[in-house]
């Protein structure tokens, strides 16, 4: 079987880690903001995945499955609180939540 | 011993008042405030008739120590109290008079929402008072001072709200520690002369380790003059009793007119030795108390303020007691401390039922007609005002004034001047009196009287009129009756006034004078005043300036303002921009400027936090590859 070599699936990993990192730099809605982080955690996943098949060690699968678990936790704290910034604010823009600043 | 050795609660129960009300005043009901107020004083008035009676039945000195207090090097000084006939005298003042004012205050006050605040410094202030006169160390006698000053202070700035009232009251607190700080340098001298400072060892060892005349001696007793200046409103400490008039009647009552204001004549009256030694310090004694009667009874002529008219009499009055003290007539002294202590609260308690009834008016101008909507009032303000003006023959201040004009004149250390001023002082006394009562009085009611004072005032005012006509009978002249009882009573402690020999035979003649005089006073006061309308703002368009002068008590504020309040306070102001203020300055503002920049970074907005977060990633990263 032709294996795949592992700097494609580092490459694409760190591709899709950028594109999550910018869309959190540039987008104000807090949903598509939220949307990029989760992409940013299945970029490192994937390079977690990539690292463990090429040593053939289970350490990679187990990583991205508590990866996975940690997501789901953020995802369910995080949609709470969009629903209480949305109740207080009526508006998903990040800037317009900027009541704590210095 | 029997009851006398009780005295120690004499000053307790109105501490223990004092306590509960400071500590739990804030959750009481109002008649239970009441009842600790004034009842701790009245129980303690009781134990002193009790204790009064056990001591006139075996008069002595009793000293009844209650424990060391402070024990360093020789300085020993115990919470001793010593009662003789002088201290006795004052405690009884003390207590009945403080307790017929604060039975007076329950219903003056009723409305007032600092009711606990009121009677916890009252009742602290009627303990301090009696440990100053029951003091047998002058430690002690100073630690009741300055407790009365402070309660002083606290009640002419009762209503705190006004900033006038707090400022009435640190001018009060400052110039009375001018005067208390050179008596503390007069205790300096005694200790480092006696080695101790409990009354009795120095006055017993005094005249053997100082020579009559000796300037130590005079400098010593001028110190404790200056304390006594302080407290008692004498010249040249006189000017902050009128203002501290902006306390509530009661106080004013109590504290600015029958008691504590007297303390500086207890003061000279106990170290009478010190001053018997220095002729010098007894004349300034004479001096000062003369000069202030006369200015202060011509200020009082003058006063349009009910209050301020009775303050300035009040200075007057204790001018007349310094002077009584400067000729070495000390039981004169006393007993017109014991007159004017009952006729002058009554005649403060009066002007605040007075002023209680129309709406807080204080000017005298916009009251009259009173004698009809007041009628007890009127009556009772009349007893007071009449022994004020000593009235001849049946009234007190006609006795206790007329002893000590009697000893000015011919007195050993008496002077035909001192006894002029204290002529020009009755007529002065008796022509204010006389305008006050007039004005306040008769003629046309300008104000409505909008209530009327009920049983808990009256009856206080009721008492005190009876005794300020009656308690005059204890001492009579000599050639009137054999009833020289106050001075009989003082003779243990304090020592006789010695008179020129010869001239005995003149003392007719000259009671017959101030009778003339204080008649003559009350009768111009009755022509300028009530028979000659419009004469009196005749008398004012012709002089205005000598008007003015007296209105502002002689110009003493100004002076002190010029001499003192001003260089100070150009000082504290050239000394704000100073060096070393710079530095501390300039240490706060780099705080505040870096405060400010660092704070501009915490913008709120998320996606710059983020951006922070990815820079700072990266620049970590960046480092982890290059080192």
């Amino acid at each position: 079987m032709n294996a795949i070599p592992i700097e494609y699936g580092l490459i694409l990993a760190g591709i899709l880690f950028m594109l999550g990192m910018v869309s959190v730099l540039i987008r104000r809605n807090i949903i598509f903001m939220l949307i990029s982080v989760e992409i940013m955690l299945n970029a490192a996943g994937l390079a977690f995945i990539v690292a463990g098949s090429k040593w053939t060690q289970a350490d990679g699968q187990i990583m991205f499955i508590f990866i996975l678990t940690m997501a789901a936790a953020e995802v369910s704290v995080g949609l709470a609180l969009i629903l209480q910034i949305y109740h207080q604010l009526k508006t998903l823009d990040t800037d317009a939540a900027n009541r704590m600043k210095g | 011993m029997n009851a006398v050795q009780y005295l120690w609660l004499v000053p307790l129960l109105p501490l223990l008042g004092a306590v509960l009300l400071i500590v739990a005043g804030r959750n009481m009901s109002k008649p239970i405030i009441a009842s600790i107020g004034a009842g701790s004083v009245g129980l303690s008035a009781l134990t002193v008739i009790v204790i009064g009676v056990a001591f006139l039945s075996n008069p002595d000195v009793y000293e009844i120590s209650v424990w060391q207090w402070i024990a360093v090097g020789n300085l020993t000084p115990s919470i001793e109290l010593h009662l003789d006939a002088l201290s006795l005298m004052f405690i009884f003042v003390i207590t009945f008079v403080g307790f017929l004012i604060h039975l007076y205050s329950v219903e003056f006050m009723g409305e007032d929402s600092g009711y606990a605040r009121f009677f916890a410094c009252l009742n602290l202030f009627v303990c301090s008072m009696l440990l100053l006169v029951l003091a047998g160390n002058l430690v002690l006698l100073y630690l009741g001072w300055e407790g009365v000053g402070l309660c002083s202070y606290l009640l002419i700035g009762f209503w705190y709200e006004d900033p006038k009232n707090g400022y009435a009251a640190r001018k009060a607190f400052i110039i009375t520690r001018v005067g208390d700080t050179a008596m503390l340098i007069g205790l300096f001298l005694l200790f480092a002369t006696f080695n101790s400072l409990d009354i009795e060892t120095i006055l017993s060892a005094a005249p053997s380790r100082w020579e009559q005349g000796s300037s130590i001696a005079t400098v010593a007793a001028l110190l404790l003059l200056g304390g006594a200046a302080g407290k008692s409103a004498q010249l040249p400490l006189q000017n902050w009793l009128p203002d501290a008039m902006a306390g509530p009647t009661p106080v004013s009552a109590l504290i600015h007119a029958a008691t504590m204001v007297t303390a500086g004549v207890y003061l000279i009256a106990r170290m009478n030795v010190l001053f018997e030694l220095s002729p010098v310090a007894m004349t300034t004694v004479g001096v000062v108390g003369a000069v202030t009667l006369l200015i202060a009874g011509f200020s009082a002529m003058t006063q349009t303020d009910l209050k301020r008219v009775l303050a300035y009499s009040t200075i007057s009055q204790i001018g007349y007691m310094f002077l009584a003290l400067g000729v070495g007539a000390w039981s004169a002294a006393i007993f017109h401390f014991f007159t004017h202590a009952f006729f002058k609260a009554l005649l403060f308690l009066g002007a605040g039922a007075i002023i209680e009834a129309l709406h807080h008016e204080h000017n005298i101008f916009r009251m009259g007609g009173l004698r009809k909507q007041l009628p007890i009032v009127f009556i009772t303000f009349l007893a007071g005002a009449a022994s004020l003006a000593a009235l001849p023959l049946v009234t007190s201040g006609f006795y206790s004034k007329d002893m000590i004009l009697w000893y000015a004149w011919a007195g050993e250390k008496g002077s035909g001047l001192l006894f002029i001023a204290g002529l020009v002082g009755a007529l002065v006394t008796a022509l204010y009196t006389t305008r006050l009562v007039i004005v306040t009085f008769f003629g046309y009611a300008n104000t409505r009287v909008s209530k009327r004072p009920g049983w808990r005032m009256t009856m206080p005012l009721g008492v005190l009129a009876v005794l300020s006509v009656v308690v005059g009978f204890l001492e009579v002249p000599h050639n009137f009756w054999h009833a020289q009882l106050i001075s009989g009573f003082l003779g243990g402690v304090l020592p006789a006034a010695v008179i020129d020999s010869g001239i005995e035979a003149y003392e007719w003649a000259l009671q017959l004078l101030a009778a003339v005089v204080t008649l003559g006073g009350i009768f111009i006061g009755y022509f300028v005043y009530m028979a000659t309308p419009g004469l009196h703002e005749l008398v004012k368009k012709k002089f205005p300036t000598l008007h003015q002068l007296m209105y502002d008590g002689w110009g003493f504020d100004a002076l002190y303002t010029l001499l003192f309040v001003k260089p100070v306070t150009w000082l504290a102001r050239a000394s704000r921009g100073d060096v070393i203020d710079g530095i501390y300055t300039g240490i706060a503002w780099v705080a505040i400027a870096a405060n400010r920049a660092i704070a501009t970074t915490q913008n709120g907005v998320m996606r710059w936090y983020v951006l922070g977060i990815v820079v700072g990633a990266l620049l970590i990263i960046t480092l982890g590859i290059l080192v």
